[in-house]
């Protein structure tokens, strides 16, 4: 049977209950839950058995905290201030496994996951590598397709590593172009990057040698279209294109010259690829290749087992470091010898269970989201690295530029344009879409710019930076963008007219807000603030209520609070 | 001449710039503290006394033509190219230094020829905008595995942290780049402070610091609200990304409600001197880049306010915009020489190319110019660099370079070393690559030296 909230939630933005007193009762503390931590699942029994030696317990996080929490990192939206409170009304004792549910079902779980991996795959038309409007564009719709059906995870590695194709019409064959080198090593080190978080920089040189000859005869030709581009298996090497060089080895003239696919220059150089016909894949193993099989298919089904070492470790890495704020190796991009996992055993328990579901990354997603572990407090102040390399608690985190941007515009019901220098039909973007959905990483607002949006040029993970910066408190704190959102957007507008008693209009800007109810010293704090109504009312009192402009500063506070804007 | 007949940058330098007298000078002070590895470059003092190289330019302007300007058409006339090169143009102007002659469009900076100098052989070669751009502003070849950060933010990564001005070290008039990526790899803290707004308005509305409907009672009765609802930071203030977090917000309040927002304040300025660097746009962005010289930021950037990436409609445009052009830089050579700043402030100004000396008649250009990274003019001045000078020529039709080529190391180079910064020393790169300012001596890099003849 469907809890209470979710039946709410189909009945649209719950009808208002009539009330208009504070409902904050003395009980549980706001951030953290009163019930006792059970350890139920595997996860939190592998994760209690590191904390215990460090003397480290870990605290449930309150239902509200959950709430914005799931949300947030599962489908990138806040709550809208109905689906908050029937979440938090309702009584059902495991409502947060329906919630976790509910939101991998939702339309904005791939949109969001797309714009994720729109980082790591380097989704962007210009700069530093021209993939162009187009390509992006099918680049990032293939990604999202790929996770509406959430195809398996193996699926979707192998696709990005053989497809053959034009880059307008096979999405992944982009995966081959969006690199700043198509030398051979080029590509072998963003293929170690993307799916064996490895970076092959501390690698020995005939390492990297070695892979990138699967990676040899991978040919880009152009056609007669605009921008089109064929990636494709290319054994003798005749398209082997001006542009294709090995880092740090062409001069500045010989770059942006038009490519002169079948010179008799590159000819020349050609053979010296074909000439080894032995790959050597990175655990040392040596292989044959032969002119009957495109190499990167030689590569790929060594990669993709559940036996190689790197393959199912990176991806299950990864997909904890994304809920828990860090890798069981840490960083998730960089796996190697000696960067030991924190907790060996989680991480082969994991993985074990990837396998088990064939690579169905949403089984990981909901093992994690359930577990304690992922659940916890993140009120325990700031604990020592060895408790949260063992996530002792959940860390707090800045939330992504355009999460904020499309938390600012739902609160405030208005909307962005975002355009890209790059004057071409497939750089429009309708007004009224969520930055989250972007999927070309040139098209940009100063907004996003501004809050550290993915450069996408090398597809590490640090490459989005989440961390303040003055400018960045000055634009939300005084910026005219916000203020005209917060005076002329109808969202908040709405909500100050309802005319429900000042009570209840606050209610309803925090469950808009922040995802809960305000606690009595909010509200005092509240009421305390700004000037009175002017005028009197008919009896000859002063008017109850607030003015428009206090109610929006108060919600400017609540944008501009630590809570609003950390995962937390 | 060919180019082996200068010493390559690192020899130049090596005599003068020692990495002694740059960790003397305090540049790795407290940015060795975040960043382990350029403390790491500062290697041990070498035993040998080096005169200490005193630094130049303490402010830098960087006046930014995106699009290209065409150099023919403004500081390298070729009044005899004729009719196909130089179309409608008239006779180019004589200046107050003999020799000097710039296009009809510049008569206000031919006055003040004696504060700047002229190169007149920039050279890359490459023609595409968000390439050229970057190797005009990196001096890196664009193409490789890492994306390099722009002069600015290397000003603010060397200059930025013993800087205590009341503004960022590094800000931009009034919009970025948008199609290069400033910071590069060295992340969102040493991205330019973007002003937006438009100095020429009745009031310089700087996006975030100057607010246009929040007075300062009100500006600071929200700042107590919000210390009172911040109920998240209350409970877990101890928190390290909380503190990063509050003291990043105490920095902005200093600007918003502290002296930073005074610099915008052109109304202090006099009328008369508004007038004289023009009531536009850009005429009022140098001004307002000369009072943040006098606040002591390290670096400016002026993009100017237009493109000039005229393919078609070209005579029209120019003959639009190069009078601003020269209207506001000339007003603020005066301004800086007759205020004692342009010795300690270095003013450059260029595009990303130049753009075709060969008209273009076809349709649909019509008489507009393409990309031309073989030959294009740079202007500087100031901060160390020479005025009445003209570095290089290009050929009759200005197409080639005729002699002493300039590669973007050697006017960076240059820019780097009056500046005091090692153009050798590491920068810190997120996974730990050796990364350094300038590619000097890498394979392929193009190099004819310093420009020590205006130095």
């Amino acid at each position: 049977m469907k809890p209470l909230w979710l039946l709410l939630l189909l009945a649209a933005s719950a009808a208002p209950v009539a009330a208009d007193e504070p409902k904050q009762a003395p009980g549980p503390p706001l951030y953290e839950s009163a019930s006792p931590v059970k350890v139920e699942c595997e996860i939190d029994r592998l994760v209690v058995a590191k904390l215990k030696p460090l003397g480290v317990r870990q605290v449930l996080c309150s239902d509200a905290v959950f709430l914005r929490r799931a949300f947030l990192d599962v489908i990138g939206t806040l709550p809208a201030a109905g689906e908050a409170r029937a979440f938090l009304e309702d009584t059902n004792p495991r409502k947060r496994r329906a919630l976790i549910d509910h939101l991998l079902q939702r339309d904005e779980f791939a949109v969001y996951w797309a714009m994720k991996w729109a980082d790591l795959l380097r989704i962007k038309a210009e700069f530093p590598v021209n993939l162009w409007p187009n390509a992006a564009q099918a680049y990032h719709r293939w990604v999202l397709a790929s996770l509406r059906e959430n195809k398996p995870y193996d699926e979707f590695a192998r696709a990005l590593l053989t497809s053959s194709g034009s880059n307008f019409r096979v999405g992944p064959v982009n995966f081959y172009r969006a690199m700043q080198s198509r030398a051979p090593e080029g590509i072998a080190a963003t293929v170690a990057l993307t799916f064996m978080g490895v970076r092959t920089d501390s690698w020995k040189p005939e390492r990297l040698e070695g892979m990138a000859q699967f990676f040899a005869q991978t040919g880009y030709k152009p056609t007669s279209e605009w921008k089109e581009e064929h990636v494709f298996w290319d054994p003798t090497g005749t398209h082997t294109l001006a542009s294709n060089i090995a880092p740090g080895k062409a001069s500045i003239d010989e770059i942006g010259k038009p490519a002169k696919p079948e010179s008799t220059e590159t000819e020349a150089e050609t053979p010296a690829f074909i000439a080894r016909k032995e790959g050597v894949f990175p655990d040392g193993q040596k292989v044959k290749l032969t002119q009957e099989r495109d190499p990167r298919e030689v590569f790929a089904d060594w990669l993709i087992t559940p036996e190689n070492p790197w393959f199912t470790r990176s991806i299950t890495n990864r997909v904890w470091s994304w809920f828990l704020g860090r890798g069981i190796i840490h960083a998730p991009d960089d796996i190697r010898k000696n960067n030991p996992p924190s907790n060996p055993e989680l991480l082969a328990y994991l993985e074990r269970e990837l396998v088990k579901s064939k690579y169905d990354l949403k089984h990981l997603y909901r093992l994690i989201l359930n577990s304690n572990t992922y659940q916890a407090s993140s009120m325990l102040g700031d604990v020592k690295p060895a408790a949260q390399a063992q996530f002792a608690r959940y860390p707090l985190r800045r939330l992504e530029a355009e999460l904020i941007i499309d938390a600012i515009n739902k609160i405030t019901a208005t909307t962005e344009l975002y355009t890209s220098a790059i004057p071409e039909p497939f750089t429009y973007i309708p007004q009224g879409e969520t930055a989250m959905s972007i999927g070309d990483g040139s098209i940009t607002s100063p907004f996003l710019a501004l809050f550290g949006r993915s450069a996408r040029a090398t597809g590490t993970e640090d490459e989005r930076s989440n961390k303040f910066i003055p400018s960045q408190w000055l634009h939300l704190l005084n910026s005219s963008q916000i203020q005209k959102k917060l005076e002329q957007g109808p969202g908040l507008r709405d909500l100050i007219s309802a005319r429900q008693g000042p009570v209840r209009t606050l209610e309803d800007i925090y469950l808009t807000v922040l995802s809960r109810m305000p606690t009595h010293a909010e509200i005092e704090n509240a009421k305390d603030y700004g000037k009175p109504v002017p005028g009197l009312n008919k009896a000859g009192k002063p008017r109850a209520g607030k003015r428009s402009e206090d109610w929006i500063d108060i919600t400017w506070s609540l944008i501009n609070s630590s809570e609003f804007i950390f995962r937390h | 001449m060919s180019t082996s007949d200068y010493h390559p940058l690192g020899l130049t330098l090596s005599r003068s710039v020692s990495r002694r007298d740059v960790v003397q000078a305090g540049l790795f002070s407290t940015a060795g503290l975040l960043f382990p590895d350029a403390r790491a470059a500062a290697a041990p003092p070498q035993a040998l006394p080096v005169p200490p190289i005193k630094v130049k330019a303490k402010s830098v302007i960087q006046v930014f033509l995106w699009g290209g300007m065409s150099h023919n058409d403004t500081w390298d006339p070729k009044p005899d190219a004729g009719y196909d090169y130089n179309g409608p143009m008239e006779a180019p102007l004589s200046t107050n230094v003999d020799g000097i002659q710039v296009s009809e469009w510049f008569p206000k900076l031919a006055r003040q020829a004696d504060k700047f100098s002229l190169i007149r052989s920039m050279t890359h070669g490459n023609n595409g905008h968000e390439t050229a751009a970057y190797l005009v502003q990196t001096a890196h070849r664009p193409g490789e595995r890492l994306a390099y950060p722009s002069v600015g933010a290397v000003f603010s990564y060397f200059h930025g942290k013993k800087y205590q001005g009341a503004l960022p070290p590094y800000v931009v008039l009034t919009q970025p780049q948008g199609r290069f990526s400033e910071e590069g790899f060295l992340g969102a803290k040493l991205k330019p402070f973007a002003t937006g707004g438009d100095p020429n308005a009745a009031r310089f509305e700087v996006e975030g610091v100057v607010s246009r409907s929040v007075s300062d009672t009100r500006q600071q009765a929200r700042r107590e609200l919000l210390a009172r609802m911040d109920t998240l930071l209350q409970a877990a203030g101890g928190d390290a990304q909380l503190r990063a977090s509050e003291q990043a917000k105490l920095e902005a309040y200093d600007m918003i409600l502290g002296k930073g927002r005074e610099v915008f304040d052109l109304s202090k300025e006099k009328p008369e001197l508004r007038e004289r660097y023009g009531r536009h746009t850009f005429g009022q962005d140098c001004l307002a880049a000369r009072r943040m010289v006098e606040a002591g930021v390290p670096y400016i950037v002026i993009n100017y306010p237009g493109g000039w990436d005229t393919h078609s409609n070209h005579f029209q445009t120019m003959g639009r915009q190069a009078p601003e052009l020269d209207q506001g830089l000339a007003a603020l050579l005066l301004d800086l020489k007759e205020r004692g700043l342009l010795d300690s402030t270095l003013v450059w100004c260029c595009g990303e190319f130049g753009r075709g000396p060969k008209i273009d008649w076809q349709p649909p250009w019509n008489g507009g110019r393409n990309h031309h990274g073989k030959v294009f003019s740079v202007l500087v001045a100031g901060g160390g660099f020479k005025g009445g000078h003209v570095v290089g020529s290009s050929d009759a039709k200005a197409e080639e370079v005729k002699d002493r080529p300039v590669y973007p190391v050697d006017l960076l180079g240059s820019v780097y070393q009056l500046a005091g910064i090692d153009p050798k020393a590491k920068l810190p790169h997120p996974m730990g690559l050796e990364a350094r300012v300038l590619p000097i001596g890498e394979e392929g890099v193009k190099s004819a030296g310093l420009l020590t003849e205006i130095m």
